[in-house]
């Protein structure tokens, strides 16, 4: 049976038996009704919280320091502008696309800068700099609420046969992610900088060049979520990215992927952000007070992490 | 101290990992005041058998007593010291983020209460100046901030040290492989002394001189157990490489080929050390260049500065680098022995913009064949091989790559003398086929397979020695300042 021991060795499978169990204690509690609606749902905010993860988990698997803590006034900034320029108008949704593309690329070349040329440890240059990029938004925004083209808030919120547009496009994306992890030279450069960057560098890996590229891809892939989840909940607001800064991290960890670097995985990240949807909606069917859901929430984190590390932490 | 009763007994002492019989049943007896001189190939077991004794590894079978008392399955690294029971490990031990006195208080918890940093300061000061006189280390000095060969003497001088705590056996596991020529000697010497006065010592050396020359008795492993024991006066170099299973080489004279090198090839790598009066270091296509010197004289900065290509160095072409500290420099600990090779080549298995794993994995196979790395399956994860074959996976790493300028940083540290051999001839081979190597190394044997000497002393070259002029007294003397 060495395919079942080798599934149970898969650090991404913990992660997908805590979305199980959560769901079907729900649909258990409810007597199956709405489940699927439940399960929609969580497809649907699971594919936001997926685009973050991906450049993050890129990011930390860098190593010891490496976390882009941007991301949510990057995907605010990329929110607004993009909606304010489209202003509603359908034509312009390539443009706005563009623009909060483009903008996410500006502000990882930007953390990046910082990072290098000033050599500030990343955990302080993307806090710093994400002051700059919320004031950025503020200034543009000035509290107007501007709704998105019809056309993009269809697509974010279409179905096909109950399974959200969103949820389909952001599986490719994910797809895309692995192969860029396991199959390219530039995934197999961010795996060896996380174990050891000097040796890496000493075993011919561009280390900057890659670093450069994570935390460009990681700010872009910011600004893109914000375009879809401001066209997602009809316009963007100023504190939409707040809740990703610390899922972004917390999907990452609970997908399996290491806080140390070195050692990552993608199909934990759909896994992780299904699960961190669910947990909150099982709580909330359960009648949990805002404050025990929470604690709730945290012990149940930690609880996946030491799962899902228990098999590593003995060798 | 009763001579009858050996300080130490291992019996039967059996260790599997896996697949792997590292140990199939060993039986050895330490004596007070002696030192047990232990040789054999990478992977031989020497390394494991010393962790079971240590008490980081539990033995599968076997008794092990200590001062007559049987501790059989109750042996814990805390367990052991407390037994008398030091070892100085291949892998450096030391917390790299804690100084020098905060390291030694680690090992010697009976330094406590206010003070207890002078008292630390002062007890591994001592120690160091007693085993290396000269140092030139402070004891407030950040373990991570010094040299290998620095961190390697800290970490013997704390084994050595003796508070509350005895120092009955000593296990010097590799301690002269990070080492210069000086530093070794004085550790020798120490251990000599340190016998002598009811000490027991085990000292784990491929350099087979250093065991002649220290042991009272030597024991030979192969394939995880003890094929020969017997007075260090009974062996000689020959006897002790046939009892390991392999064969010396005779010695080929080449300086008539090393100066058809140097009058006809093209220069590849020309640079200089970053200092005021320095010689030029020139090496040609297809040359074997030896960078000698005592260790940390500014060998491994040049040679690092050569394959980044760094201003002031000329370097025609790509360069791939042998690590020598290789938890520091090479080895990527997460991963398997496949992708630790494999990672030096990426290019040559790119298919279109993807990875094939497959062409990779059997790339990596290959090497493991040629380089003959102990291992039933290179799936396996990096750590599980012993130190020596670690650093042939390094050297396969480069070798594979395209590069035709490799750079060797001191490469072979904890490699037996078979294995050298073999790899002395995979560069001579190399060499001919018009790859350029320069050699970082502190040892005269392998000074001799290169065709032309640099000599380095603080920072600088201070000569430049052809093969055919080359000897060890010219390298030491040039080592060395004349006023010192």
């Amino acid at each position: 049976m060495t395919g079942v021991a080798t599934l149970i060795r898969q650090p991404w499978l913990w992660a997908w038996v805590g979305a199980l169990v959560v769901w079907l204690a729900t649909a258990v509690f409810t007597g199956g009704k709405g489940s699927g609606e439940v399960l929609s749902a969580a497809m649907t905010f699971g594919a936001f919280f997926v685009i973050v993860a991906l450049g993050q988990m890129f990011v930390i698997t860098l190593g010891p320091g490496n976390v882009d803590l941007s991301i949510p006034a990057c995907m605010t900034l990329a929110g607004t502008v993009a909606m304010k320029s489209m202003d509603g108008a359908s034509a312009m949704i390539p443009v706005g696309l563009l623009l909060a593309l483009v903008i996410g690329a500006g502000v990882g070349t930007l953390n990046y800068s910082l990072i290098r040329l000033l050599r500030i440890p990343p955990i302080i240059a993307t806090l710093s700099s994400s002051f700059i990029f919320q004031s950025a938004a503020i200034w543009w925004n000035r509290g107007l609420r501007v709704k998105p083209p019809e056309a993009l808030a269809d697509f974010t919120t279409a179905k096909i046969a109950g399974v959200p547009v969103i949820a389909l496009f952001v599986v490719v994306l994910a797809i895309l992610g692995h192969v860029l992890l396991t199959r390219t030279i530039y995934g197999r450069g961010v795996v060896a900088i996380g174990q050891n960057m000097r040796a890496a560098h000493l075993a011919g890996v561009k280390v900057e060049r890659i670093r450069a590229a994570t935390y460009i891809m990681c700010a872009t892939l910011a600004g893109l979520c914000g375009y879809l989840l401001a066209a997602f909940s009809g316009g963007a607001a100023l504190n939409m990215g707040e809740e990703y800064l610390l899922s972004s991290i917390a999907v990452v960890v609970i997908g399996g992927t290491s806080v140390a670097g070195g050692f990552a995985n993608v199909p934990g990240l759909w896994g992780a952000s299904l699960f961190l949807f669910l947990l909150v909606t099982m709580l909330n069917t359960f009648g949990a007070g805002a404050g025990v859901r929470l604690v709730l929430t945290g012990l149940i984190i930690i609880g996946v992490i030491v799962a899902a590390s228990g098999g590593k932490a003995r060798t | 101290m009763n001579e009858t009763v050996p300080i130490v007994l291992l019996d039967g002492v059996e260790k599997s990992f896996g697949a792997v019989r590292a140990l199939t049943g060993v039986t050895l007896e330490l004596r007070a005041g002696e030192c047990l001189g232990l040789v054999g190939h990478n992977g031989a077991g020497k390394s494991t058998l010393m962790n079971v004794l240590s008490g980081n590894l539990a033995a599968d079978t076997g008794r092990i007593e200590v001062a007559g008392a049987d501790i059989t399955g109750r042996l814990t690294p805390q367990n052991a010291a407390a037994h008398g029971v030091r070892c100085v490990y291949q892998e450096l031990s030391l917390c790299p983020n804690l100084t020098v006195a905060e390291n030694a208080r680690i090992l010697h918890p009976s330094i406590a209460g206010i003070g207890w940093r002078g008292a630390a300061r002062r007890l591994i000061g001592e120690k160091l100046d007693e085993v290396f006189p000269g140092h030139g280390i402070s004891t407030d000095d950040i373990v991570g901030d010094l040299s290998i060969a620095r961190r390697q003497m800290v970490e013997i001088a704390r084994a050595f040290a003796v508070t509350t705590a005895e120092a009955r056996v000593v296990i010097l596991d590799e301690p002269t492989s990070s080492l210069d020529a000086v530093a070794a000697k004085k550790l020798l010497d120490h251990v000599r002394h340190y016998v002598k006065t009811g000490g027991t010592c085990v000292l784990i050396s491929h350099l087979l001189g250093e065991i002649l020359g220290t042991s009272d008795r030597i024991a030979v492993m192969r394939d995880g157990g003890v094929v020969a024991l017997d007075r260090a006066s009974a062996f000689d170099r020959n006897s002790l490489v046939k009892a390991m299973g392999s064969v010396a080489d005779a010695e080929q004279d080449r300086s008539a080929e090393s100066v058809a090198i140097r009058d006809t090839a093209p220069v590849v790598v020309q640079a200089m050390p970053k200092t005021v009066e320095t010689i030029a270091l020139a090496a040609h296509k297809g040359e074997v260049v030896g960078l000698a010197g005592l260790s940390g004289q500014g060998q491994t900065e040049l040679l690092v500065r050569v394959f980044d290509h760094a201003s002031g160095t000329k370097v025609a072409g790509e360069v791939a680098l042998v690590a020598g500290d290789r938890q520091t420099d090479g080895i990527f600990p997460l991963w398997s022995i496949a992708e630790n090779i494999a990672i030096g080549s990426l290019r040559q298995f790119l298919k279109g913009i993807f990875l094939d794993h497959a062409a990779a994995r059997r790339f990596a196979d290959g090497w493991r064949g040629r380089i003959g790395i102990r291992t039933p399956d290179i799936d396996q994860p990096i750590l599980s091989l012993s130190g020596g074959n670690q650093q042939k996976a390094l050297f396969a790493r480069a070798l594979g790559s395209t590069a035709k300028i490799i750079v060797m940083d001191d490469p072979m540290r904890g490699v037996d003398i078979g294995t050298k051999q073999e790899v002395y001839g995979m560069i001579r081979e190399e060499a001919a086929k018009g790859r350029t190597f320069l050699w970082y190394t502190t040892e005269m044997d392998e000074l001799r397979n290169c065709d032309h000497v640099y000599v380095f002393r603080e920072g600088a070259i201070v000569a430049d020695l052809r093969r055919r002029d080359m000897t060890e007294e010219r390298v030491l003397h040039a080592s060395f300042r004349s006023d010192a």
